[in-house]
C-alpha cells in the first residue's frame, strides 16, 4: 500500500517539475485520502481475515475471498451465513444481494472514468464503495479518474494483505476470548448507520429487524436476511413523494 | 471444504458481475427511480438483518449471548459519539472480551 501511495506521490512530483503530465490541484490531497483509507481497510481486513478462519474457512479461502471477491460487506454476509451453519445457496444470494449496490456505481463512474473495451473489465474489479466515493466526490473527471485508481487500489492491497495477516493470526488464538465474536454485527451496525439518515432508512432498517427476527425459528440460517431483502424490494416501489420543496406543508 | 470454494468462487463471480454490468448496462436502465431507491434501500434492509441473525440466529433456534450484546451495545454508544468503524470495532470486542473475562 505505502508502495502505491509512493509511487503516486513521486509522478506527481516529477510530472510538477516537468510539466509533462499537467498536475492538478486535488492530486495530493486525494493521494493523501486514499493512503488513509488504505490503512483503515488493512485494520478492516485483518479483522475479515480473523473473524473467517473463526468461522471454519482456511486461510487460502480467506484470502482468496478478499483478492477476488473484492467487496467487504458481501464477504461478510457469506462468512457469517456459512459460520452459523446456514446453506451455501442462503449465503450466495445474501452476498449477491449485498453486491447489487456496486452495479449502481457504474452509472456516475462510466461518466467519470470513460472505461473502454477491455479496459472495462479490468476496472470492474476496482469498483468498491470507497472507490466510487471518492471518484464522485472530485470536481473534475481527471481528479476523478485519480482518485478511483488510487482508492481502489490502494485499498485492494491493504484489504487482501490485511485478510492474509488476519487469518494467519486468527488461526492461533481463541477468537471467542478476544470478543472476536462480536466484530461482525457491530461492523454490520457501523455500515449500516450512515445509511439510516436516508429517506426510509429507519423505517426499512426496523421492518428489516423485525422480519428477520421472526423468521430465525421458520427458516434455516441466511434465509432471514434474503427475507429482510424482500423488505427492500417492496419498499423500493412504494410512490416516492415530490422531490423537496413539498415536503413540509 | 470443497462446498465453501464453490460457494465462494460463484459469489466473486457473481459480484464481479454486478460490477461489470454497472459499466456496462446503459443508463438508462440503472436510473430507472424505482431501481435506484431499492438498491439504495437494499443493503439497509440486509445490514440491519445481518446485525439480528448475528445476535439471535443459531439456525432455526433463538440465541443470544449477553456478553456479546453488551459489546455491540457498547459499539453503538461509539457510533453515536461519531467514532470511526475502526474504533467501533474495537470497542466492540473489548468490551466483549473483558464481560467475558470478569463475570
Amino acid at each position: 500500500m505505502l508502495l502505491v501511495s509512493a509511487t503516486i506521490a513521486r509522478s506527481w512530483r516529477a510530472g510538477a517539475t516537468t510539466t509533462a503530465d499537467e498536475p492538478f490541484p486535488e492530486r495530493t490531497a486525494i493521494t493523501r485520502a486514499a493512503a488513509g483509507i488504505g490503512l483503515y481497510a488493512g485494520v478492516f481486513g485483518i479483522t475479515f481475515g480473523t473473524v473467517s478462519v473463526a468461522s471454519g474457512l482456511t486461510v487460502a479461502q480467506a484470502v482468496a475471498m478478499s483478492a477476488v471477491m473484492y467487496t467487504g460487506a458481501s464477504q461478510f454476509a457469506l462468512v457469517g451465513v456459512l459460520a452459523a451453519g446456514g446453506a451455501p445457496l442462503a449465503g450466495l444470494s445474501a452476498a449477491l444481494l449485498l453486491g447489487v449496490r456496486n452495479a449502481f456505481y457504474g452509472v456516475p463512474l462510466t461518466h467519470i472514468l470513460r472505461p473502454r473495451g477491455l479496459r472495462r473489465l479490468w476496472t470492474a474489479h476496482f469498483v468498491v464503495d470507497e472507490s466510487a466515493a471518492m471518484a464522485v466526490a472530485q470536481p473534475t473527471p481527471r481528479a476523478g479518474r485519480h482518485a478511483f485508481w488510487a482508492t481502489g487500489v490502494t485499498l485492494y492491497t491493504s484489504w487482501t494483505l490485511g485478510s492474509l495477516a488476519g487469518a494467519l493470526i486468527g488461526t492461533g488464538i481463541d477468537t471467542s476470548a478476544l470478543g472476536l465474536d462480536a466484530a461482525a454485527p457491530a461492523i454490520f451496525l457501523a455500515l449500516v448507520w450512515p445509511q439510516l439518515s436516508r429517506d426510509q432508512g429507519p423505517a426499512v432498517a426496523l421492518a428489516a429487524a423485525v422480519v428477520a427476527f421472526g423468521l430465525v425459528p421458520l427458516v434455516p440460517a441466511g434465509a432471514p436476511i434474503i427475507g429482510a431483502a424482500a423488505v427492500a424490494v417492496g419498499a423500493g416501489q412504494l410512490p416516492t413523494r415530490p422531490p423537496r420543496k413539498t415536503e413540509d406543508r | 471444504m470443497t462446498t465453501i470454494w464453490v460457494t465462494l468462487l460463484a459469489a466473486a463471480l457473481g459480484c464481479y458481475g454486478l460490477k461489470l454490468a454497472g459499466l456496462s448496462l446503459p443508463a438508462s436502465v440503472l436510473n430507472h427511480p424505482r431501481v435506484q431507491r431499492t438498491a439504495g434501500l437494499l443493503p439497509i434492509a440486509m445490514l440491519t438483518a445481518l446485525v439480528v441473525t448475528d445476535l439471535f440466529d443459531a439456525n432455526r433456534r433463538y440465541t443470544a449471548d449477553w456478553h456479546t450484546l453488551a459489546g455491540v451495545a457498547a459499539g453503538a454508544i461509539a457510533l453515536r459519539a461519531g467514532r470511526s468503524l475502526v474504533v467501533v470495532f474495537l470497542v466492540a470486542i473489548t468490551t466483549t472480551a473483558v464481560l467475558r473475562l470478569i463475570v
